[in-house]
């Protein structure tokens, strides 16, 4: 069954070059934000023996007074707004395939980098199918 | 959200009231559910380890969308599914977490070591 939708207003579309500076733009921000975020929570250490040993207040407690923490989140806010403003400009079909696959290789990326990860062929093979597989996915 | 009257940020309020709309309700209990168990799993794995592997959820939902709300799935789309599914096993039979100078997690030494991995110094 087909949902009738009112008919969208016709908005110039932008070039290609601002198409993929918007996408980029949503890209890195929330490759920042899964970085900072996957720092903040590694220097916090396992959940699972911090909330043995504290209780589930602790964990929360432990969670929300690291900075790190907050900037990571400030990121992946950022980034899902600048995606509500790429939806705004350009069609769903393209920008959730784009923005949700090529995530996955810059955060393999950026882990490699900023977070010292031993990103070995498997997992660099991993990235790439999925990301592959995400946009077949989702175009 | 489409079953609501259409909300425009003249009117912020009508933005609030339908944050407690049961149905949006539960979408954000659910989304909070989410993404604490999504930090407790970078906790003690590695990024690029939990990235793909809750990647899978797309899986999840194409599946759900074709046997519960009988939405066609085109064979582009199996074949997404089919390559996410091989890339998520991919990864799952690597360690979850990088091992550095000093282990990091007392039975993470217990672990076989498997071939191509990087062993601790």
């Amino acid at each position: 069954m087909m949902l009738t939708l009112p008919a969208a207003p016709v908005v110039a579309t932008p070039s290609p070059w601002a198409a993929a500076a918007m996408i980029a733009v949503v890209v890195l921000t929330s490759t920042t934000g899964e970085v900072l975020t996957a720092a903040a929570m590694k220097s916090i250490g396992d959940l699972d023996v911090i909330r043995e040993r504290s209780g589930l207040k602790g964990a929360i407690r432990s969670v929300v007074t690291c900075p790190l923490f907050f900037a990571g989140v400030f990121f992946l806010a950022v980034a899902f707004f600048s995606l509500l403003l790429a939806l705004n400009h350009l069609n769903l079909s393209l920008v959730a395939p784009a923005s949700a696959s090529l995530t996955l290789v810059t955060n393999a990326i950026a882990g490699k980098i900023f977070l010292k990860e031993n990103v070995d062929r498997r997992r660099w093979a991993a990235a790439v199918l999925v990301c592959v597989g995400v946009y077949l996915l989702a175009h | 959200m489409t079953t609501l009257p259409a909300i425009s940020l003249a009117h912020p309020a009508a933005l609030i009231a339908a944050v407690f709309t049961p149905w949006v309700a539960l979408g954000i209990a659910l989304l909070i559910g989410f993404f604490a168990s999504y930090l407790t799993a970078l906790s003690w794995a590695d990024l690029t380890f939990v990235l793909p592997a809750t990647a899978f959820g797309n899986v999840i939902v194409a599946l759900f969308a074709h046997f519960w709300l009988h939405e066609a799935i085109s064979l582009e789309r199996w074949a997404g599914i089919a390559l996410i599914t091989l890339g998520v096993s991919f990864v799952a039979q690597g360690p979850s977490r990088t091992q550095h100078a000093e282990p990091l997690r007392e039975n993470s030494t217990t672990e076989e070591p498997v071939a191509g991995e990087v062993l601790p110094r």
